[in-house]
């Protein structure tokens, strides 16, 4: 098991280094520079600035001198923000992402397999038409679709909760709901099928003759198998809100990452691009690893280290 | 002879789109208390559905019980509300399924899987209900079921897992196992040593088995009483000896001679020709008329009565009257 983790550590800061190169590189292809603006600055101080950013030297000395910099976690200065830091706007946005992000996931998921387990139970009835009803709704009107109409209706018309900003949890009601709806209609509907599908299995009729209740047969037996596709999709799942949350965050003027991430990307802000994408990709792969140490959990018969076994 | 299990007249279906499936159209019989019962024919004559009824594990729908009893001390099975057949379910009587490499919850240790009934039916705790489910497993020949317990199925062979099935089903010391066609997944070694073990298992519990399989080589090992079943029917009950020395249905005597014989030199393998009948729209009469070869233009319109030939043997077949007899002599 450490050797399979201490494996993948590896990979994942070969799949990183590979993201950096990438994007780096395609950064600087895009035209234009940061200080490309309708207003005019004389040559002497471009210059100036061009050299204080490095942005003077050849590209790939500018790589180097970017991946010595990451290497000690320190992602340099903004170049348009230029009182800050990228590793402070990280700092001060991360913490508002992630609790968006994490809450969102957490009701995803518990409500879609809550909607599936019910949907699969009752099937072909009515409390299963109107689950998969709702997850079709939900994963066809887009998130940001949904957040207008959620912020019409219940903040605006109703005063119910409040319309936007970050402050209480009062606040989080809303961009979490507009967040969570498209990932919790696609866990539903996996959860739906898989159970269907294990409810029909051997050991589930083994379950029922041994006498156990219909809770504990659909707990104990059919949930840990019926999960394991879900939990496969976990790891794109968390992508899309991760990314979901770059709109949801606009919308609702959470002081989240995602401003930082699109506002660098029109203004050129390089350190900031390169910071945030790193930092996204960072989470994206640890949550992916986290999943593929779930699956090993769920299912017995996936052994995450080699040579064992047959 | 105590009687444990008495079915009277049982009749199940199935709805499909097709129409409504008639598999099992009034079966009656009983079982002794310590005796083991085969319910040997073909594919698709009922046999499961019969032994699923008992347990009430024919999902509904699209299955439906249409009518007849099952009494089990005293009550009636098919009575019961679910919460009451639960209670029976697992502790009065058990069941061991066909294939073994499914009838596993692959998640879950092997253990877990076989102290839940234990905790479920019976007040011991949970420390006890490991030691007996240790016991299970040394009487059923797993070695070393300690660390056995914490282990998942897909560590265990075909016939091993075959053993903890039927570890499963005797941990809370069932009246009566129902085992459907338990070797017919298994090679032929290991299918030998699991009806060793299920011998053993009755000498030592006084357990009632009703063996439902196909494999008649099966039956002439371990049952002391047969019933032949076809189409939904049983058309014939005997003991051992009497259904592979006497037997008188021509099914029974058509299953006889398509099995493989390798002590005789030479001998052809007579198979029954044509299929079973539709069981969509049943036949009013005998079922094996189409395929019957002393078929006389009774059997198609009217079903024969049970013809006693002692008090283990019957059969349902227009031979045992008179009438046919005089019939076939003039032919």
């Amino acid at each position: 098991m450490l050797q399979y983790i201490i494996k993948r550590l590896g990979s994942m800061a070969v799949t990183l280094l590979v993201i950096i190169t990438l994007t780096f590189f395609l950064m600087h292809s895009i035209p234009g520079s940061p200080f490309n603006e309708e207003r005019a600055t004389s040559e002497a101080v471009q210059k100036n600035l061009e050299s204080y950013y490095h942005l003077d030297e050849p590209l790939y000395v500018q790589y180097f001198l970017y991946l010595k910099s990451v290497a000690t976690f320190d992602f340099g200065p903004s170049i348009k923000k230029s009182s800050q830091t990228v590793n402070e706007m990280l700092g001060r946005g991360f913490p508002v992402s992630f609790e968006l992000g994490m809450v969102t996931l957490i009701v995803a998921i518990f409500s879609g397999i809550l909607l599936g387990i019910i949907a699969a139970l009752r099937h072909n009835g009515i409390i299963d038409y109107l689950a998969m009803t709702i997850a079709v709704v939900g994963i066809s009107v887009p998130n940001f679709v949904l957040a207008t109409l959620l912020i019409q209706q219940l903040a605006v018309t109703w005063g119910l909760l409040p319309p936007a900003t970050w402050a209480s949890p009062k606040h989080m009601i809303l961009p979490t709901l507009a967040l969570a709806t498209g990932p919790m209609a696609i866990i539903a509907r996996l959860t739906r099928a898989s159970m269907m599908e294990v409810l029909t299995q051997d050991y589930i009729r083994t379950a029922k003759a041994k006498g156990l209740s219909p809770v504990k047969i659909v707990f104990k037996h059919a949930l840990k198998n019926a999960l394991l596709p879900v939990v496969t999709i976990l790891g794109s799942l968390a992508a899309s809100i991760l990314t979901g949350t770059f709109v949801i965050e606009k919308i609702f003027a959470i002081p989240g990452m995602g401003k930082y991430f699109v506002e660098s990307i029109n203004q050129r802000d390089y350190p900031v691009i390169m910071g945030t994408t790193i930092f996204y990709s960072t989470m994206l792969i640890v949550m992916l690893f986290l999943v593929d140490l779930a699956y090993g959990i769920l299912d017995p018969r996936i052994k995450l280290h080699k040579k064992e076994g047959k | 002879m105590e009687k444990v299990l008495e079915v009277k007249d049982l009749h199940v279906s199935f709805k499909t789109y097709g129409g409504e499936v008639k598999a099992v159209r009034g079966v009656t019989f009983d079982l002794h208390k310590g005796e083991t019962l085969a319910i040997v024919g073909e594919s698709g004559c009922g046999k499961s559905v019969t032994s699923q009824s008992i347990m009430r594990l024919i999902p509904e729908p699209p299955g439906k019980f249409d009518g007849g009893s099952i009494i089990f001390k005293g009550k009636d099975l098919t009575k019961l509300r679910d919460q009451e057949m639960r209670k029976i379910r697992g502790s009065d009587i058990s069941m061991i399924f066909q294939d073994p490499m499914t009838a596993l919850n692959p998640t879950l240790m092997v253990g877990d899987q076989l102290t839940e009934g234990i905790l479920q039916h019976m007040k011991v705790s949970r420390e006890q209900a490991k030691k007996i489910a240790v016991e299970m497993l040394d009487l059923v020949g797993i070695p070393s079921p300690h660390i056995r317990l914490k282990q998942y199925p897909h560590q265990f062979s075909g016939g091993m897992r075959q053993r903890i099935v039927i570890a499963m089903a005797l941990v809370c010391q069932p009246e009566v196992l129902i085992a459907d066609e338990p070797t017919t997944a298994l090679d032929v070694t290991i299918q030998a040593q699991i009806l060793e073990l299920f011998r053993d298992i009755q000498k030592k519990t006084g357990v009632s088995i009703i063996l439902i399989t196909h494999d008649l080589g099966v039956v002439a090992q371990v049952a002391d009483r047969i019933a032949v079943m076809y189409a939904g029917k049983i058309v014939e009950t005997g003991t051992r000896r009497e259904i592979f020395y006497q037997p008188q249905h021509p099914y029974t005597k058509g299953l006889l001679n398509s099995v493989p014989r390798l002590d005789v030199d030479g001998a052809d393998l007579v198979p029954i020709g044509g299929t079973p009948p539709d069981l969509f729209s049943p036949p009013v009469g005998c079922p094996f008329t189409a395929r019957c070869p002393y078929a006389m233009e009774v059997c198609d319109r009217v079903y024969p009565e049970k013809t006693t030939l002692s008090d283990s043997h019957g059969v349902d077949c227009w031979l045992q009257d008179e009438r046919a007899k005089k019939l076939l002599a003039s032919r």
